[in-house]
């Protein structure tokens, strides 16, 4: 067995992606839940570096860990979670679980084993000769080849984007608003108004004097 | 040099990458280090004199050893973690703020060739790394079991990754302009052009060009490293320190540390974006890391000079101002780019 740098890299980042996975299903606690699946986007980020797919790497990194799952332990934070009532229905959604499991190992033993998938993983594209950069190639095909079904994407993604915006967005009649171009066009004779008072100078010091003559 | 450094590399053989890796790490680290120690006095020291005020002048000549007393003060205090924290998590969110600023440095060139990662995809992988520094602020107000740190962890959480959206849109322009992912490749780029051909390179960086998104870049990062004015996320006034609020002697100087040095990254990263980098000003003069140095410590002042000036934003405002101001302008921006760009005005051919 070939036991160079990136290959032990591998192993490694592996076995820290098979334990993040783990501890996802089973950490009682759901924060620390949602950290290991953090951990768990990140070593697979790594993998993909280590496959010189640098671009989905970093993507990865600043799109779900940066983002997405910004948002989830944001959630995961605000909710009280009972761990143990949620427990409670183990063995009943036992079989259903295990049936997904098979359909899904099913699923990738298809894929892995099919013909179309085998050979291809293992050996370098052509685009990633070292001399070019991941990115710019990836780049350049997107915006050429698969140029209409990347604008449809694209497309798809805003249209889900306005519709969550959309969804969520109620105006109460009762919330009081505040107009930011009304604050900054405030002067300060809006706000203060300055009377001018006669002063009573006079009498405090005969006040005083009469003080000081009365001792 | 290569033939002094030979035997020293023989002497390791194999794992010579990974120790002459981690000097040039040390030698990126340790100056930072003594930076953001300096940057704290210098705070004072510029928001005393602002003020009319004298600033520290005990400890040492001129204050000069008030970092080192401080750092001193903060080793020898107890770290205390609150009953009912989430120990393990509550000393790792130190350190997950820290990592971020310092590992940012990898890709940073200080000057041609002096660049620790000279990376592809170096703007890609800053926008990966400034991305994670929020998992230290969350991590650290949850696991403080505390209601003042939760409520700056949600400010924080929040402000941060709006702003990120802004510096993001800001380094697209920059990145359509250089054509080019890699940090030396957008400082070179600046400095070719009519007016660098003329002698006067400072006309020719992207500032200049790319005036609205400078502005939009230096701003959001001064909201997305939490400082004032909009450092509502640690309010003294309000939510006392924020996600800090639990964390005593050395766990709380890391968090210290981790701002100062995201000010530093930002004020580098500016220059190297906006500010043609290491690129001299003008022609008769030579380029070289001096120049990034300057500038960067120019911008630091701006940071000092802003929070002396200006009041706290309100947390609405801040928010305005990152959704509903600068996500339009950038978009917009982004527009009017491209079409110059694609036109025959185009001064990026």
């Amino acid at each position: 067995m070939d036991l160079s740098f990136p290959t032990l890299c591998f192993y490694l980042f592996s076995a820290i992606l098979v334990f993040a996975g783990l501890r996802v299903i089973t950490s009682r606690n759901p924060v620390h839940a949602v950290l290991h699946l953090v951990l768990a986007f990140f070593t697979s980020g790594m993998i993909w570096m280590l496959m010189q797919a640098e671009f989905l790497a970093i993507a990865i990194v600043l799109i779900y860990i940066g983002a997405v799952m910004v948002l989830f332990l944001f959630v995961v934070m605000m909710l009280d979670m009972n761990v143990d009532r949620m427990r409670e229905g183990f063995w009943r959604y036992l079989p259903v679980g295990l049936v997904v499991a098979a359909i899904m190992v099913a699923e990738m033993a298809v894929v892995l084993n099919g013909h179309y998938f085998s050979g291809v993983t293992l050996q370098p594209s052509p685009l990633t000769d070292g001399s070019l950069s991941n990115t710019r190639e990836l780049a350049k095909i997107i915006f050429t080849d698969y140029a209409y079904p990347f604008e449809l994407a694209s497309l798809i993604l805003l249209v889900a984007m306005i519709a969550a915006v959309m969804l969520t967005h109620r105006r109460r009649e009762s919330a009081r608003r505040i107009d930011p171009a009304q604050q900054i066009a405030v002067k300060a004779r809006d706000r203060l108004v300055i009377h001018s008072v006669a002063p009573e100078k006079a009498d405090v010091v005969t006040s005083a004097q009469q003080e000081e003559s009365a001792k | 040099m290569e033939s002094f450094l030979q035997p020293v590399a023989d002497l390791f053989g194999p794992l010579w990458v990974v120790v002459w890796t981690l000097v040039k790490i040390i030698a990126i680290v340790a100056p930072l280090m003594g930076a953001v120690a300096y940057m704290t006095l210098a705070e004072r020291k510029v928001i005393g004199f602002m003020q009319v005020r004298i600033g520290p002048n005990r400890a040492g000549p001129f204050g000069l050893l008030q970092p080192v007393a401080d750092g001193l003060k903060l080793l020898f205090k107890e770290i205390i973690a609150p009953t009912r924290a989430s120990k393990s998590l509550f000393f790792l969110g130190p350190v997950l703020a820290i990592a971020p600023a310092l590992a940012a440095w990898a890709v940073v060139p200080f000057s041609d060739g002096l660049v620790l990662a000279n990376v592809n995809a170096g703007l890609l992988f800053l926008m990966a790394i400034t991305s994670l520094e929020v998992y230290g602020v969350i991590i650290s107000g949850w696991a403080s079991n505390s209601k003042y740190a939760m409520l700056g962890t949600l400010r924080a959480a929040a402000q941060m990754v709006s702003y990120e959206l802004s510096l993001g849109f800001a380094l697209i322009c920059v990145l359509m302009v250089s054509g080019s992912l890699n940090l030396t490749e957008i400082v070179t780029g600046q400095g070719e052009g009519y007016f660098a051909s003329m002698g006067l390179g400072i006309l020719s960086w992207n500032w200049l060009s790319l005036l609205p998104m400078f502005g939009v870049f230096f701003i959001s990062g001064i909201a997305e490293t939490n400082r004032a004015p909009f450092d509502v996320v640690e309010g003294e006034s309000e939510i006392v320190a924020g996600h800090m609020i639990e964390y005593s002697g050395m766990s709380f100087a890391i968090f210290f540390l981790a701002e100062y040095a995201n000010m530093i990254l930002v004020s580098v990263l500016t220059t190297v974006f906006f500010l043609g980098g290491w690129l001299s000003p003008v022609g008769f003069l030579p380029d070289g890391i001096w120049w990034l140095l300057a500038k960067a410590a120019f911008l630091l002042f701006v940071f000092l000079w802003v929070r002396a000036t200006f009041p706290r934003f309100r947390y609405d405002q801040i928010m305005r101002l990152g959704w509903k101001v600068f996500i339009p302008l950038c978009l917009f921006w982004v527009f009017v780019l491209g079409i110059w760009i694609m036109s025959p005005l185009s001064i990026w051919k």
